[in-house]
């Protein structure tokens, strides 16, 4: 066993050996990143784990595992400065469950299908694609109008088609009177998100909360971060009942880089300013998008796949 | 290479075992292998002794070809093609048995050393461990997928030919040293000894090593799989802690 310089570490579950310096690292990388821009920044681990060889099944439900506790951290934060809308979390986690439970059935069915990897990736080119497209305009947008002070936020008084739904419930703390379907819809959706691309999902609700439920943007990230934990617990549980394919030791490599890493992105975070960080965020998030979209385009050097062969 | 004669000696006494008029006598390194956290990999050294039951006449010369095998499992094997620009997998084989691992060394070219039709009778070569029986009906060419399972086995070091990887001394003392690499599954592994003249084989000789996940690897690996829940929760409880913990520090660190 030789620990010249490099130290491999077996994986017990995803059942290969990778350099235990380079999880270390990733994990440190994507923690800078979610320290800088604050997201959760498993749309950027599970790809890059995807890069490093790690079964795109066992990428998947371990980052579940891994965002519980990055949320979890984020939240307890939140939850000191009462940033968490309970009953809204509570509704958006109704919808999540239920989406989590989609979404793993669907990479199962898939997953015998031998097209989970497709599915995966696919999901990944198409919300990197779109939020990284969305967020690089504009921010660029902003940066122009840096220095005046003209903020184009519409406000959320234009009554329209989420306020003439049933069902209508009384949120306190975001101060909204609106009906329970719009969440319950939006939480399906990052439900399925979650157990698919193995995410938070914060990347596609924080912008669904402040745009499309009209929530104040105080409490949107807690919100969102205390729904999170539930989703992606629910998710951890059922890839880990259903496929077997949460690595703990992989979690915890990660875990391990991604708390140091997190620490220095908010010192350097705190020295950007908010256009330049966006932007560059942007940049990176269609880096990933257009890494995986080429993979798909371009012919691979190998054509043939081998699987465990189902029911084994 | 000091406990060379010493295995040499127990091996004599333990693994003598009467094949034709030629007997090999062996030994391993190791017999068993432990896949630990750390582990990356395990060289293994195969080494033995033939008997000799007649004399030495005017016959060609003795060849050795060892090979080491996982457990034989079935393989699905998929082929990419490109729909609507893109890249999927669209045909499937399932390969009925293939080792996961599975290395050949010889004392010379393999061709030399074993003959085609000894080949097919022992399945030494790497192809003959590949075995495709129930041909599916809906794909043209099923041998391509048995191929894509040496070639791309081959790529990880888990298949490999080793001509010439066979030393003999005096047509007596043999041996050989195979690595195993460290993505390897656990198993019974079989390791085998062919002795031949003019590519004909005259005595075999087999035996197995043990390769299983111990100490931390063996304990989580069986919790996911016979109590997913409790290994479920378990990394729930990891996760959250983890996190607390995380939050503590910051507080911490900030509050100095």
């Amino acid at each position: 066993m030789g620990l010249s310089g490099v130290m491999y570490i077996y994986l017990p579950i995803a059942e290969v050996s990778v350099n235990a310096f380079i999880l270390l690292g990733l994990g440190g990388l994507v923690g800078v990143l979610s320290g800088m821009f604050g997201v959760g920044g498993g749309f950027l681990m599970t790809p890059l784990l995807f890069f490093i060889g790690i079964p795109p099944a066992v990428a998947v439900a371990t980052e579940a595992n891994q965002i519980v506790a990055a949320s979890f951290s984020g939240v307890l934060a939140h939850l000191k400065r009462k940033n968490v809308d309970f009953k809204m979390g509570g509704v958006l986690l109704i919808g999540g469950l239920i989406g989590a439970g989609l979404g793993v059935f669907i990479f199962n069915y898939l997953k015998s299908m031998g097209q989970v990897d497709l599915l995966v990736k696919l999901c990944y080119v198409v919300f990197l694609g779109i939020v990284g497209g969305l967020m690089f305009i504009e921010s660029l947008g902003a940066l122009r109008n840096a220095n005046k002070s003209n903020v184009l936020i519409k406000k959320r008084s234009k009554r329209t088609w989420i306020h003439v739904l049933p069902l209508k419930m009384r949120f306190r703390v975001s101060g909204l009177y609106i009906s329970a379907i719009p969440p319950v819809l939006v939480g399906i959706l990052v439900g399925i998100l979650a157990a698919i691309m193995g995410v938070g999902g914060g990347f596609i609700m924080v912008p669904a909360m402040i745009y499309l439920l009209g929530m104040p943007t105080r409490v949107v990230v807690g919100t969102s971060l205390f729904q999170i934990i539930f989703v992606t617990a629910f998710t951890t549980m059922l890839h880990a009942t259903t496929n077997f394919t949460v690595d703990i030791v992989l979690a915890v490599l990660l875990l391990v880089g991604g708390v140091i890493g997190a620490q220095f992105g908010t010192m350097i975070g705190s020295k950007l300013k908010a256009e330049q960080l966006r932007i560059l965020l942007a940049a990176m998030v269609l880096l990933v998008c257009g890494k995986l979209a080429f993979d798909l385009v371009i012919q691979p050097s190998e054509l043939f796949s081998l699987g465990k062969v189902s029911g084994h | 290479m000091r406990s060379f004669f010493g295995y040499l000696s127990l091996a004599l006494l333990t693994l003598v075992s009467p094949v034709l008029s030629q007997e090999i006598v062996l030994g391993l390194s190791k017999d068993k292998i432990g896949i630990t956290a750390l582990f990356d990999g395990s060289d293994i050294l195969i080494f033995g002794a033939v008997k000799h039951g007649e004399t030495l006449g005017d016959t060609p010369p003795l060849e050795v070809a060892i090979t080491v095998a996982s457990p034989l499992a079935p393989v699905t094997v998929r082929r990419k093609e490109k729909r609507l620009g893109i890249w999927v997998n669209v045909d499937s084989v399932t390969v009925d048995l293939a080792p996961n691992f599975y290395a050949v060394a010889t004392t010379g070219p393999f061709s030399d050393v074993v003959s085609k039709v000894e080949d097919l009778r022992y399945k030494i070569s790497v192809p003959q461990m590949i075995r495709l029986v129930s041909a599916p009906v809906d794909v043209d060419d099923p041998t391509v997928f048995a191929e894509a399972v040496s070639r791309i086995r081959e790529n990880l070091g888990l298949y490999q030919t080793l001509p010439n990887a066979v030393v003999l001394q005096d047509d007596t003392l043999f041996s050989s040293s195979v690595r195993l690499p460290a993505n390897l599954v656990e198993g019974e592994y079989t390791a085998r000894i062919f002795l031949t003249r003019s590519g004909k084989v005259i005595a075999t000789h087999q035996t197995s090593i043990d390769v299983r996940k111990v100490g931390i690897e063996r304990w989580l690996y069986n919790l996911a799989h016979e109590h997913p829940v409790y290994y479920g929760l378990m990394s729930l409880a990891i996760a959250i802690f983890a996190g607390w913990a995380a939050a503590a520090v910051f507080r911490l660190v900030r509050g100095a």
